[in-house]
């Protein structure tokens, strides 16, 4: 099952135009962001396959969103965070969702980044929840789907991930990992037809946000859900910002010499 | 994501939380907040309660009472909006539960397709199911459908001592008439089951009648309300004794069809300057919307929006008030004292201070649903008054001594500044509600017209 296949050799137009989102697998479906997302394409009556970990809280989801309109919901409940569940996870998704053409990875923790200076634990669990194990799952199914020539594979990483501050470098570092990470796949599924989407939200209101400040004035969660679907939907781009602004907001922080930078304290 | 342990270790850092500006609908008063507490799910409530004091906590939705009562001045809220799930829907008999977090607007867009309506609706949609029962709302129908109180059958009801408690007409009914208008006090609703009604599609058939004087209003309402499910009045407040006003009455239509494309609509970006709302443009802005509507008189059929909530095209239209924000006044006055009715407007007209909106409704007889339900039989009327200083409150306090003389009450959800003689003129069985109110809960409106700590 978890054959890892070396490149197809033979080549094929990469994108089909209109892409057929029916079946999406969500990562995560207990995150601020996941919920919104979930509900509009509830509301567009897509399938649906929800992983996350409190069963309570994924029979609550899976109320909402039959009653919004989505037309199929299955539920499994896993943590994410430990890789040896892995298997589970996709031995279901096999059982029971099989033909999925959409992935989305939701997930991530965020703690205040003082905890991940002074304890090394708590800066082992920041980066295997949003590094580790997010490769590890991507993995599974990215060899899946490049197996069958079809789908997208989307994950949620952060505009923190394009550089590295002092106020939020641990986190930063495991986002910026997994966007390179997820820019080396999808130069390798690119061939097979598969498309990687980077989704790189700046920061949003959500339960993971809640402790910073300025939170109130971070960026509505159903504006970046709906730029996610429309990413899922389309051909392009393979890098998305959302709130967009944050592209061009990045594309000039990254332009600051380093020697500048290393002084700022934000 | 890993939400929990980084909670926790959120709490073992002690890092304060940021406090956010909340404000109430009215924008008046301006007081600041401790803390806000977010919950997502229900599963975190009873954490919430657990780390509070006595008194610390209120609930809040989506702020659309007008004064004080959504607030909590030094304290805490708890803000529901997150816990925003429809749990349950018989497509047979149009009962729903919902999370108390869930719009009413929520509900419209998921169950109007669906051919089932609010059985009440107030006239913003942009209001909580939780807030809908903690005040227990009104609409158009109250004459034929009393408040939305009436229509919930039941409550899953979080409460610090005791957990979950279901309150129904079967289980602790008395909770249940505590929690409907109950202001929030008497715990959180985790999730409510409320009785939708079935409707044939999102049109209404609209009708609008000038009229010139009180007594021609009541006509109207007494000849409409057997024939029509809504109605209410518009009225110029700046024509005193005899007003002029549009009534509007409308039933839903049963032959339009169920094609609607709803609109979004502007939005007011910042609080205007005050100067620009003054005596003359807003008696200018009467006349054209009276002269506007008498010219258009007759039948229509009309997009349920727009009949019902024809504010909630402007978002943020409690900016127009200015920096100061305002004042609602919505007083009840039994029928029988239609000259005490008569009084209060004709004080409200020769202030000037009047405003645009002045809403008028015949309520009717059905029992409340609540202890503390504001609407009995009477006129209501609603006023809104540009914040002034202590003019403004002088003018309210006149009204005041109307209200009170001729048996009538105010509306808590709409105030922040009655006295609590008024108070206790309006609700004189208030004490009965005390022992229901949770140990954890208590709100600003609360502490200032009981006295309570």
């Amino acid at each position: 099952m978890m054959t890892i296949t070396a490149h197809p050799t033979t080549t094929r137009p990469a994108y089909t135009p209109a892409r057929a989102m029916k079946k999406i697998v969500i990562l995560g479906a207990t995150s601020g962001i996941a919920l919104e997302v979930q509900r509009q394409l509830a509301h567009q009556g897509r399938e649906l396959l929800l992983v996350a970990r409190s069963p309570q809280r994924l029979a609550e989801i899976q109320a909402d969103l039959a009653i919004r309109g989505a037309r199929q919901i299955l539920t499994y409940s896993a943590d994410l965070a430990s890789v040896q569940q892995h298997a589970g996870i996709f031995e279901f998704v096999q059982r029971a969702f099989a033909d999925f053409d959409t992935v989305l990875l939701a997930y991530g923790s965020m703690h205040d980044q003082k905890d991940s200076e002074t304890s090394v634990d708590v800066l082992l669990e920041e980066l295997t929840v949003n590094f580790v194990s997010a490769t590890a799952i991507l993995t599974l199914f990215a060899s899946d789907l490049e197996q069958r020539r079809t789908g997208c594979l989307a994950a949620i990483t952060s505009v923190a991930g394009d550089r590295g501050r002092r106020s939020n470098y641990v986190y930063g570092s495991a986002k910026g990992a997994l966007s390179l990470f997820l820019q080396g796949l999808r130069s390798r599924l690119h061939p097979a037809g598969v498309r990687v989407i980077t989704i790189k939200p700046g920061p949003v209101r959500t339960p993971m946000t809640d402790h910073l400040a300025n939170s109130a004035r971070f960026g509505d969660p159903e504006q970046v859900a709906r730029d996610i679907v429309r990413a899922l939907e389309r051909r392009s781009p393979d890098v998305l910002y959302t709130p967009k602004i944050w592209r061009y907001i990045m594309g000039a922080v990254q332009q600051i010499p380093e020697n500048i930078f290393k002084r700022l304290s934000f | 994501m890993s939400g929990q342990s980084a909670a926790k270790l959120r709490k073992q850092s002690g890092v304060p939380p940021p406090t956010e500006r909340i404000l109430s609908w009215g924008r008046y008063p301006k007081i600041a907040h401790q803390r806000v507490h977010k919950p997502a799910w229900n599963d975190q409530v009873p954490e919430i309660f657990n780390a509070a004091a006595p008194g610390a906590l209120l609930p809040y939705g989506l702020g659309r009472s007008y004064g004080d009562s959504c607030l909590n001045a030094g304290r805490e809220l708890i803000d529901c909006r997150r816990l925003n799930r429809i749990l349950d829907f018989d497509a047979s008999t149009g009962m729903i539960r919902c999370e108390s977090g869930v719009s009413l607007s929520d509900i419209i867009d998921v169950f109007l397709p669906k051919g089932w309506f609010l059985p009440v609706t107030p006239g913003t949609r942009f209001v909580t199911v939780g807030g809908a029962i903690a005040n227990d709302v009104h609409g158009k129908n109250h004459h034929c459908a009393g408040t939305f109180g009436a229509h919930v059958r039941q409550i899953g009801l979080h409460r610090s001592n005791d957990g979950l408690v279901i309150c129904s007409s079967r289980e602790n009914p008395d909770m249940l008439g505590a929690t409907i208008g109950g202001l929030g006090l008497t715990g959180v609703i985790a999730w409510a089951d409320i009785q939708l009604k079935r409707v044939s599609g999102p049109w209404i058939d609209a009708e609008s009648i000038p009229f010139q004087s009180l007594s021609a209003f009541l006509d109207l309402s007494r000849e409409s309300n057997d024939r029509f499910e809504y109605t209410v009045a518009w009225l110029d407040c700046f024509a005193g004794k005899n007003p002029r006003g549009i009534f509007f009455r409308g039933n839903h239509s049963p032959s339009h069809g169920a094609e609607f494309h709803p609109k979004r609509g502007p939005k007011l970006p910042f609080a205007l300057p005050a100067w620009m709302l003054n005596r003359y443009s807003v008696k200018a802005f009467n006349t054209v919307y009276y002269k506007i509507h008498a010219a258009s008189k007759g039948v229509a059929v009309v997009p349920y929006d727009s009949f019902f909530y024809p504010l909630d095209s402007i978002r943020q239209w409690n900016l127009l008030y200015g920096r100061q924000g305002f004042l609602q006044y919505q007083c009840v006055i039994p029928d029988t004292n239609l000259g005490a009715f008569e009084e209060l407007l004709d004080r409200i007209a020769r202030s000037g201070m009047g405003s645009f909106l002045g809403v008028l409704k015949q309520f009717g007889s059905a029992p409340a649903a609540g202890m503390l339900s504001f609407p009995r039989p009477g006129l209501t009327i609603a006023l809104d008054f540009a914040m002034r200083g202590e003019r403004t409150l002088k003018l309210l306090q006149s009204l005041d001594e109307i209200v009170q003389q001729s048996g009538g009450a105010l509306y808590p959800a709409k105030d922040a500044r009655m006295s609590p003689a008024l108070f206790e003129a309006s609700f004189p069985h208030w004490r009965s509600f005390v022992p229901y109110i949770d140990p954890k809960m208590s709100s600003s409106f609360w502490r200032r017209v009981t006295g309570a700590q």
